[in-house]
């Protein structure tokens, strides 16, 4: 099943490919990704969408945690939290279905980014799987390109960030210079 | 030099503000230096006496500075060996080994070495040149993506892009290297950041948020797991590499003594505790003892200390150990569940758990009383009687040298004290088989990755950190070629490392499968046109031998032994010994193939 996983990691120089890196190593397939800067511009929050089989959630989860880059690694799969989706689509369709699209668009609370003779550009936040459905309905109508954001995802519990102080260098040696 | 440490003294009428610092860092902040003065200035500062290296192109800069430091550089002749020498150096001491390569080819040969060290868990700081700044991403001449390909290659590696920057990279390196569970990092600095200036300010402080280290273990699970101990009829101690690496052997036998439980130490851990220990029985796993596979198997409270549940050591997992309860101690919480879910999971430092087990495990003791007692010496007799029944074989033949002839021979002349470093292989199974340590930081083998080419230059890294011990490159015929370069850096250091080839003119492991499992349909494994050993290492300077017949054995491992320098001692073996016992791979490890009886061929 798809495991969400929220990242807060260092923004340095191949830390984005660390967390990667240890995901395709471990032969897991990412679905989605979206990282993005913090409040702090030193920090950056990613959440991934990952297919893992359940007994290895925790794993997961455990690897990531241990990238030096990373701060905290926290698994939403199941947590109270809230994910969503952004997708931007256009639709091409005839004259006859114009009025039918902006309906079925309400429906789904997308706003019209774009309208030409042609069709429609959409744009629609939501649930990964509301809009997979949303997808499938403007399909019915015509040609569709779509760009899907990923999942964002935030935990609804405050969990306690749990930094690593600093600790004094050990014992320096005799310098020779 | 010493003649700045005058400059550095701060005029008598001003106290001296870092009394703690010495030399002519004292009062220098912010001296003037270039990149390659820093890094030289670092690695004293971190202890480091020697390192292995190979200059090229981008690190010129460096080695013109090392013309002028106190810093030992031992020049090897490939940098993968560079690698594994640091390996060798850091296995025998608990240092972190340094190496240092330069960009492009350099970098690359330093990664099977890197990776080894990731999967052995040592600490390593790797020193790599890169292109110049300005010419990063151009494809430029002897330019490689080191950071990049590096990266699932070591703990955690760094890029440096400024001097200034420099010093902190270097301690955070040698600091994530060598705390929690410890593992390669390596540094990648561009040619002008070797060249530029800048003042240099000693680092007094490691800030690294994101880097949790789990020490102390969980108080309540450590009383659980006394609790446990005490209940247990036949407890088994399973004790890993991470006893070795965290200088946890006296605190494992006090452990193993206390809780009075047989003992099974991995090919990683053998010497955390003493072979000679009455509650030793040997390694485990797929070329383990029948002892050690069937107390695993049979044991009703597994207690694994610093150890990963290893495919070799568990064989099918699901029929591993099925009855026990586990207990699992590791620094890395990740090891903790990753192939078998532990009853009571304690993430910490090996070291201070066992001093809070074995404490609570004493305060504990009295209220359980002798109700075990009966049940616990049944224990110790099963297991004793496993022992007897199928110890490994030793067996001498009087025409040839059966290879487990050599090991036994090796091990009653170094009887536990020398230090062996092995190849990977046959050898390295039979030497773990049957030669003794009585201590850690003897046994030094390349476990997780199998690196062939391992033994010479670990052991050749392991003679330097320790002049004063016997040391021993164990090696195939085929290991042994893949390092014959670094008898050069032997000869041209003067290391008395004594090389012992075990020649049976294959790759022995691999024939062994081909025989077992292949139908004996022999592919690729003959190594024919073996150097004459004595001419090869006259040609390097020093003496050398081949024999082949039992009666010379003795003698020529004493001529070895004696030779004030290096030695080759070229061993003809048997060369159709398998190694035995052997669980086959994908079976359980009760499923032992015990001797030369045929198992079942695949695809006949």
């Amino acid at each position: 099943m798809l495991q969400t996983i929220s990242i807060l990691l260092e923004n340095k120089p191949g830390a984005m490919m660390r967390v990667t890196g240890v995901l395709s190593a471990r032969g897991y397939n990412i679905e989605t990704l979206t990282v993005a800067k913090t409040i702090d511009p030193e920090l950056s929050r990613m959440t991934i969408t990952v297919a893992v089989e359940d007994r290895l959630r925790g794993q997961v989860v455990k690897q990531m945690n241990k990238l030096i880059n990373v701060l905290q690694a926290t698994d939403l799969t199941d947590a109270p939290g809230v994910i969503r989706e952004m997708v931007l689509l256009r639709v091409r369709c005839a004259q006859e279905s114009r009025t039918a699209v902006l309906k079925e668009a309400e429906i789904f609370h997308a706003r019209v980014v774009d309208s030409s003779i042609e069709g429609f550009a959409l744009e629609a936040t939501g649930l990964p799987e509301k809009l997979d459905e949303f997808i499938d309905v403007m399909g019915s109508y015509g040609e569709i390109e779509i760009s899907r954001s990923g999942s964002v995802a935030m935990s609804l519990e405050t969990k306690k960030l749990r930094l690593q102080p600093p600790v004094p260098m050990a014992v320096p040696q005799a310098t020779t210079y | 030099m010493s003649h700045d440490a005058h400059t550095a003294t701060p005029t008598p009428h001003k106290p001296v503000h870092k009394p703690v610092v010495h030399g002519a860092a004292a009062g220098e902040t912010g001296k003037l230096m270039s990149g390659s003065e820093m890094l030289l200035e670092c690695l004293a500062r971190e202890g480091v006496d020697v390192f292995f290296g190979y200059p090229g192109g981008v690190t010129i800069p460096f080695y013109d500075a090392l013309v002028d430091h106190h810093i030992r550089h031992v020049l090897v002749r490939h940098e993968e060996n560079a690698c594994f020498a640091a390996e060798g150096y850091s296995k025998a001491t608990g240092k972190v080994g340094v190496c240092c390569a330069t960009s492009g080819p350099g970098a690359t040969n330093l990664v099977t070495g890197l990776v080894d060290a990731m999967m052995d868990s040592i600490p390593i700081v790797a020193i790599t040149g890169q292109v110049h700044s300005k010419l990063i991403g151009s494809d430029a001449f002897q330019e490689a993506d080191t950071f990049g390909i590096t990266r699932p290659a070591t703990k955690h590696n760094f890029m440096v892009k400024t001097v200034a920057e420099l010093p902190q990279i270097i301690h955070e390196a040698f600091y994530i290297a060598a705390s929690g569970r410890p593992g390669p990092v390596l540094v990648d600095i561009p040619k002008d950041v070797f060249q530029a200036k800048g003042h240099y300010t000693p680092v007094d402080t490691i800030h690294l948020p994101g880097y949790k280290v789990f020490t102390e273990g969980h108080t309540g699970q450590i009383r659980r797991a006394a609790q446990l101990v005490l209940e247990a009829e036949r407890p088994l101690v399973y004790a890993g590499g991470g006893i070795v690496l965290g200088n946890a052997s006296a605190e494992l036998t006090e452990f193993v003594e206390a809780s009075e439980a047989p003992t099974v130490c991995t090919l990683m851990g053998l010497g955390g505790l003493s072979s000679k220990h009455p509650n030793f029985i040997s390694m485990p796993g797929m070329h383990g003892s029948y002892a050690a596979n069937m107390a695993m198997t049979d044991c009703d409270l597994l207690i694994a200390l610093g150890t990963r549940f290893d495919d070799r050591v568990t064989g099918q997992l699901q029929t591993f150990a099925r009855g026990a309860r586990v207990i699992h101690v590791d620094i890395d919480p990740a090891e903790v569940g990753k192939n078998r879910n532990p009853d009571i999971p304690i993430v910490g430092d090996v070291k201070r758990v066992l001093q809070k087990l074995t404490k609570v495990l004493l305060e504990l003791k009295p209220e359980f009383g002798p109700v075990k007692d009966a049940a616990r010496t049944a224990w110790r007799k099963q297991v004793r009687g496993w022992m007897d029944e199928h110890p490994y074989d030793r067996l001498h033949d009087d025409h040839v040298i059966r290879p487990q002839h050599l090991m036994d021979e090796i091990d009653r002349l170094s009887n536990g004290q020398a230090i062996v470093c092995s190849d990977v292989g046959q050898h390295q199974m039979w030497a773990a088989q049957l030669i003794g340590f009585n201590e850690p930081r003897l046994w030094i083998n390349s476990g997780g990755l199998g690196s062939m080419g391992f033994g010479v230059p670990s052991a050749m890294g392991a003679q330097m950190a320790r002049p004063d011990k016997l040391v021993f490159a164990i090696c195939g015929d085929g290991g042994f070629q893949m390092s014959i370069p670094e008898l050069a850096t032997i000869a041209s250091q003067g290391l008395p490392v004594k090389i012992i080839c075990m020649n049976n003119g294959y790759l022995g492991m691999v024939r062994q499968w081909q025989t077992l499992f292949y139908n004996n349909r022999l592919s690729a494994v003959t190594l024919d046109s073996f150097p004459d050993a004595e001419k090869l290492a006259n040609a390097y300077g020093f003496n050398g031998r081949t024999i082949d017949k039992p009666w010379q054995l003795t003698d020529a491992l004493m001529t070895a032994i004696k030779d004030p320098g290096p030695y080759l001692l070229n061993v003809m073996v048997s060369p159709m010994e398998n190694v035995y016992p052997m669980v086959p791979a994908g079976a359980s490890i009760f499923e032992m193939v015990l001797g030369e009886k045929k198992p079942q061929l695949v695809g006949a």
